[in-house]
């Protein structure tokens, strides 16, 4: 087996990357979250002056990734590659916002647990030492993904109580081959899983069994306990998710009732903001990590992490044609201190 | 992971998870918006009647002023937060079929007036029409063939 690989789907970083910066550029209802202290940016009008929802959701991955590499002090001609993705169809929002900052880019798909994943491929980069710096980033926007997936905006129709609302955001983070941390250690590179949802509603039921499934792999070939982390956090399972993956990872042996949470439940404060199940996009993980989560590890308030992003691979068509609805979830561990060689 | 579920198993795994939705509060909700919107109908229609319209007229007249303030309510953005406190009892009359084919007019100008108005503007009113208007020649047929 090649030498980093720990298992299947598990390798560990010999050279850890850091998460040298990290910005979160959010819209308006986020900026009135629970989170509101900790993201870089609130841009008020969801437009952020632009005269399309896709134009919008662009300019906030500018943003994020113009703001990760301001704070991070590297010269933008130093990045060797920018890693992004996002939801719209061809991944436009990331590669017109690339068009603008001329930087390698390589564009990456993986729904909403697309910031694992750029994550995950950038350190793999890194660690093989092809790449100093790289910037890695994702984005989602409420009403450009409404558009594309669901009902036009001015539609009165009611959403299911189990529904998520799509966070307007983008979260940028710029790893290094060098810094102090806090460092990308492991990656568990999620498979695809597919449990029957065809309710394209319900992203949390129809996701947390790919949650689990790359926990479980994670915990396995690491050898680690869920008790090694601060917090195990998934990306967007939202209430309803959380609940069916706590469930089912008991049944996998393991209880995480201590350390568990989702990105999802904890950007918007579901009762006042009305938004269902919680929260859910790109966006939703991209902007949690790169805003909470990035300023809890700096100030050593959480040292070790399991960020695990989750993904629904549905596409507007495979909905229509009645297609269930297959799910994927990769996990990065994040911790201040780089883990001792084994 | 070592636990396998057929889907059949899974969505019963899930049951009692999944929050269900209200039904006897949306009922009531639908009911109550539903039946608010036929009064102003009626009213509308009264009105006509007042004013020596002949029936078809009337007729007309009403689902023409009906369609024009869920056309205008949905413009406004209102619409949209009745649809969501209401759900069928806003869907379900002219005004919500009026809503149906404003809202994607308005969401796809941005595409211009012939790939967006033009071509979304009856993604959602669209299969109503077809089968609507396929059911009436049906309908029409028999009428023809064994009333007439």
């Amino acid at each position: 087996m090649a030498q980093k690989r720990l298992g299947k789907q598990t390798i560990k970083l010999s050279n850890p990357p850091s998460m040298l910066a990290a910005a979160a550029v959010v819209g308006p209802k986020e900026g009135e979250g629970p989170l509101s202290a900790y993201f870089d940016m609130i841009q008020k009008d969801d437009y952020f002056g632009q005269d399309s929802w896709e134009k919008a959701e662009s300019k906030f991955v500018e943003e994020a990734v113009k703001r990760a590499i301001s704070k991070s002090g590297v010269s933008i001609t130093a990045i060797d590659y920018m890693l992004a993705g996002d939801l719209l169809n061809q991944i436009i929002s990331s590669s017109f916002a690339a068009r603008n900052l001329e930087i390698p880019y390589l564009g990456v798909y993986g729904a909403c647990s697309t910031m694992a994943e750029s994550l995950s491929i950038g350190s793999m980069i890194i660690d093989g030492g092809y790449a100093d710096h790289i910037i890695c980033a994702t984005s989602s926007h409420f009403s450009s993904a409404e558009r594309q997936y669901r009902f036009p905006l001015e539609q009165g129709v009611q959403r299911p109580p189990y529904a998520q609302w799509t966070v307007t955001g983008s979260g940028a983070t710029m790893l290094s081959a060098t810094g102090n941390g806090p460092y990308i250690t492991h990656v568990t590179t999620g498979k695809v899983v597919d449990f029957g949802i065809k309710d394209a509603n319900n992203m949390g039921a129809a996701m947390a069994p790919a949650a689990v499934d790359t926990i479980t792999a994670h915990f396995k070939e690491t050898g680690r306990s869920p008790g090694y982390y601060d917090l195990i956090v998934t990306g967007d399972l939202a209430t309803v998710g959380k609940e069916i993956a706590l469930e089912l990872l008991k049944k996998e042996g393991l209880d995480l009732q201590n350390n568990y949470n989702d990105c999802g439940c904890m950007i918007f404060d579901n009762i006042k903001q009305d938004t269902h199940s919680g929260g859910s996009g790109c966006g939703c993980s991209a902007s949690v990590l790169n805003g909470y989560l990035f300023n809890q590890l700096k100030h050593c308030e959480l040292n070790r992490i399991l960020f695990v992003a989750t993904g629904a691979l549905l596409s507007p068509i495979s909905a229509w044609q009645g297609e269930s609805i297959p799910c994927i979830a990769h996990a990065v561990a994040i911790e201040t201190k780089p883990s001792e060689v084994k | 992971m070592k636990t396998k579920m057929s889907p059949n198993e899974y969505e019963k795994f899930i049951k009692d998870k999944v929050p269900k939705p209200k039904l006897f509060t949306n009922c009531l909700k639908a009911f109550v918006v539903g039946g608010l919107i036929c009064d102003i109908g009626q009213f509308i229609n009264n009105s006509l009647e007042g004013m020596k319209l002949n029936p078809e007229q009337v007729a007309a007249g009403t689902a023409i002023i009906l369609v024009f303030l869920g056309a205008f309510f949905t413009g406004l953005g209102i619409y949209d937060k009745l649809g969501k406190f209401a759900g069928a009892g806003s869907i379900v009359p002219i005004t919500g079929f009026s809503n149906s084919i404003v809202s994607p007019a308005m969401e796809f100008k941005r595409e211009g007036y012939v790939f967006g108005v033009g071509a979304r503007m009856f993604t959602i009113a669209g299969p109503v029409l077809v089968y609507g208007i396929s059911t009436s020649v049906v309908i029409g047929i028999i009428h023809l063939l064994f009333f007439k």
